[in-house]
């Protein structure tokens, strides 16, 4: 019996509308109640680990002023900030939440093609959350080892949390993997298996390349995380000796024989540097069809920049060893991983170069989300650039450790994938809730968060030149920083409480809108991609009422010249298409 | 991490190979109405295989992975390598049978023969347990000959990674429950059952495959 594909067989299959609000809004296996759900949960969280950055900056901006922070909570609060921001918040923000709500309707699909497999992994995200939190409350409270957990530290006395804090801490690990699996699970086979008639792969807007790449370096790189959780937590527990070696603390023999710290590093590096991917490469297609819906351009080179999401993707697994230049290795081993390095920069440059040559002479409307899709740009440029310096062995030797990787993977990380978030959801807003934003709230959201991350991690990078060292609780009377780095210091932490607090706009946005805003029209943007083509807005369970859509051309027909429209939708087939003339191919 | 590599590498190198073929030659600016039918996926079948072969593809990885820490940590002078228990080879042997047995009744699913369902999963069950208690009793065995899972690195990775493969089946068990249940109840030709056990066919001969490198390399070294 030969396969029919899911979009062929639509009126086959058997749609059941959920009837309860308990089956619609909470235990939903629809995919677009499970994003908001993703959404809800990793903001909150994230919310959670913005704070503790807060009392972070409050103790290097004002040492020692501040009763409750001791250099043992401090620890505490550098490794859950960088945790949650990493896995909890970024990680599920864009595959968990982007990933959920755009793949299915941007190829066309009812549902993601395992619904109850999806239901189940936001519910198991939400218990590793629950894990991770419960470890701020334990004896001993949450583990301080660093978001990089290295051994033999990491599970040894003299680290915070050593008795629970870090067994929640895998253990919650463990089992955000396990609901990571089940979501990449759906996102892979809905992409290739459920797209509508005429979607192939490369009429795919580059979101769903973006999610559909890091998914796959999700699926894969995770395990190795898996890997060297088990086994942390084997030497823990059991005693084992997998990573710790032969030591003695505090003059007793523990009675670990013989482990090696370095075999942790290389498997959390083998994990942690495709993890960075992870979150780029969605926020890399996202800024794509956020900077060619808004200049009403399509995509400069879009067989490049899928072809360099996926180089990216490949590369990104052996580039690991760049995080263990000081780990003592042999020089020649550094020398591989800096030319992988340095390789990797050249499809991530193409992308630059095509956003930039995308906006070249495009019809430019600033607004929200255009604002935001072009700050990713100046500060992934800004971030990618510290980066190269990093990736270069000698130049790490001096800088490693200190505030100018903080400042290098904050501006990568913290400050660019964060600005796609906010334009994203400015962007999708009128689908997912119906209703618009108030655009100079918006405005005003953008330019002060803009700028004021720009102050506090531009002087950061200076900082790190001087030698300050990341991860220490205070500076003392060190000799080598000059008082003006403490004053740097103070006004990285005013900057980072002033941006802190310009956060609330964007809630008081959302909150506004959906109390108050006007509802919105289904296409606002005059997009072409198939989610604002659906017959309701919000899209209704099925997202497409009786008929799938059929797709006819790719998903960035903007301005095309001799139409009357600056946009074609991709489901608009070429008889139909407002006014033009045919193209008959030739172009 | 070579060995971790290696097997990214292929798994990369099929994946991406025949993702960039789908896009080597296209003209996706060229509006078009592309075939009379939807596109389907890599292999032209249905979805429940490719979800499938995607959680073996990270199934596979995670046994990659601490297969190449365990190469890693042979390297450092201290090795001592552990003497595997005869069990080992008979708890082998069941594992081969529940294999044939399960594609055994996956052959009379497909084909109807819907009087072969319950005695071939049964069976399957009873041979997969043998396998999984036979572990165990070896398990207890190095126990008792003072072999601990503290004492070297070759002990603790063989307690993980038999442990680990172990899991691995006990989770295929619960699918082969299902199965199971659905067929003794009476509901054999429900079509649900026979794509199950075909599934199940596959991650079995998956497990056995992996327990098969596993073993050969823990006997080796």
């Amino acid at each position: 019996m030969a396969y029919v594909a899911i979009a062929d067989r639509d009126h086959e299959i058997e749609h059941h509308d959920p009837q309860t609000f308990i089956t619609k809004y909470v235990w939903s296996q629809d995919h677009k109640v499970i994003a908001v759900q993703y959404g809800i949960t990793a903001i909150f969280v994230g919310l959670i680990a913005l704070g503790l950055s807060a009392i972070m900056r409050l103790q290097l901006g004002f040492p020692d002023q501040f009763s409750f922070i001791n250099p043992e909570n401090y620890y505490q609060f550098i490794t859950m900030h960088g945790m949650i921001m990493v896995i909890y918040l970024l990680t599920a923000l864009f595959l968990g939440g982007f990933g959920n709500y755009l793949i299915p309707l941007m190829c066309g699909s009812r549902d993601m093609v395992f619904p109850y497999l999806n239901m189940l992994s936001y519910w198991v995200y939400l218990l590793s959350v629950i894990i991770l939190i419960t470890s701020f409350f334990v004896p001993g409270g949450s583990t301080g080892a660093g978001w990089t957990l290295y051994p033999p530290q990491a599970i040894m006395a003299g680290t915070p949390g050593v008795d629970w804090g870090i067994l929640l801490m895998l253990a919650s690990l463990a089992v955000f993997i396990v609901a990571f699996t089940m979501g990449g699970l759906n996102y892979i086979t809905t992409v290739l298996q459920a797209r509508c008639r005429g979607m192939t792969l490369m009429r795919m807007p580059l979101s769903v390349w973006g999610i559909f790449i890091a998914t796959v370096l999700g699926l894969l790189a995770f395990p190795a995380l898996l890997v060297s959780a088990i086994m942390m937590l084997f030497d823990k527990i059991l005693h084992t000796s997998f990573f710790m070696p032969a030591i003695s603390l505090m003059g007793a023999d523990p009675g670990y024989t013989g482990g090696s710290p370095i075999l942790f590093q290389h498997l959390f590096w083998f994990f942690g540097h495709p993890e960075v991917y992870i979150v780029a490469l969605p926020a890399f297609g996202i800024v794509s069809d956020l900077l060619s819906t808004h200049a009403r351009k399509n995509i400069f080179g879009y067989r490049m920049m899928v072809w360099a999401i996926v180089a990216i993707g490949g590369l990104s697994f052996i580039v690991w060893a760049h995080h263990m230049y000081v780990s003592g290795m042999n020089p020649y081993f550094g020398f591989f991983f800096a030319t992988t390095t340095l390789i990797i920069a050249v499809p991530t440059a193409i992308k630059v170069y095509n956003w930039v040559l995308t906006l070249w002479e495009g019809n430019i409307h600033l607004r929200v989300p255009m604002l935001f899709a072009i700050g990713f740009v100046f500060t992934f440029i800004h971030g990618g650039l510290t980066g190269l310096f990093l990736g270069n062995v000698t130049i790490d030797m001096p800088l490693s450790d200190t505030y100018f990787v903080v400042a290098h993977f904050h501006m990568v990380m913290g400050v660019s994938p964060v600005l796609v978030v906010f334009g994203a959801i400015y962007h999708w807003w009128p689908k997912i809730s119906g209703k618009m934003y108030n655009e100079t709230l918006g405005k005003w959201h953008f330019w002060m968060t803009f700028l004021g991350t720009y102050s506090i991690y531009l002087p950061m990078h200076y900082l790190g030149f001087q030698g300050l060292p990341r991860r220490y609780f205070a500076m003392g009377n060190t000799e080598f920083m000059p008082d003006s780095a403490q004053d740097l210091n103070a006004w990285i932490t005013m900057s980072a409480l002033f941006v802190a607090a310009t956060q609330v706009l964007f809630f008081v946005n959302i909150i506004w809108s959906l109390a108050k805003g006007p509802k919105s029209d289904p296409n606002p943007w005059d997009a072409t991609t198939l989610e604002w083509q659906t017959p309701d807005n919000p899209p209704k369970h099925g997202n497409w009422g009786h008929e799938l859509p059929v797709v006819y051309r790719w998903a960035y027909d903007y301005s095309v010249p001799g139409y009357k429209d600056d946009f074609i939708p991709q489901n608009v087939s070429p008889d139909d298409a407002p006014a033009g003339r045919d193209h008959g191919g030739a172009h | 991490m070579t060995i971790a590599l290696g097997f990214l590498a292929i798994i990369l190198a099929t994946l991406l190979g025949w993702l960039l073929k789908q896009s080597f030659n296209t003209q996706p600016w060229v509006a078009e109405t592309v075939g009379e039918t939807a596109n389907q996926g890599p292999l032209g079948t249905n979805s429940r295989l490719i979800g499938l072969l995607t959680l073996l593809a990270v199934v596979s990885s995670f046994f990659a992975l601490i297969l190449s820490a365990y190469a890693l940590r042979m390297e450092l002078g201290d090795w001592v390598p552990l003497s595997e228990p005869q069990l080992l080879w008979t708890n082998t042997v069941m594992l081969i049978l529940a294999s044939i047995v399960f594609q055994w009744t996956r052959n009379a699913a497909v084909s109807d023969q819907l009087s072969r369902l319950a005695p071939g999963l049964i069976l399957t069950g009873l041979l997969t347990t043998a396998f999984i208690v036979g572990q165990l009793v070896a398990w207890q065995q190095l126990q008792a000959t003072g072999q601990l899972i503290t004492n070297n690195p070759a002990n603790a990775f063989f307690y993980f990674l038999t442990g680990a493969h172990a899991v691995h089946i006990v989770g295929g068990m619960y699918v082969w429950a299902r199965a199971t249940v659905k067929v003794v109840l009476g509901k054999g030709d429900d079509p649900t059952i026979a794509r199950s056990i075909e599934l199940c066919t596959i991650y079995w001969h998956f497990l056995l495959l992996v327990w098969l490198v596993l073993f050969g390399l823990l006997l080796s070294t």
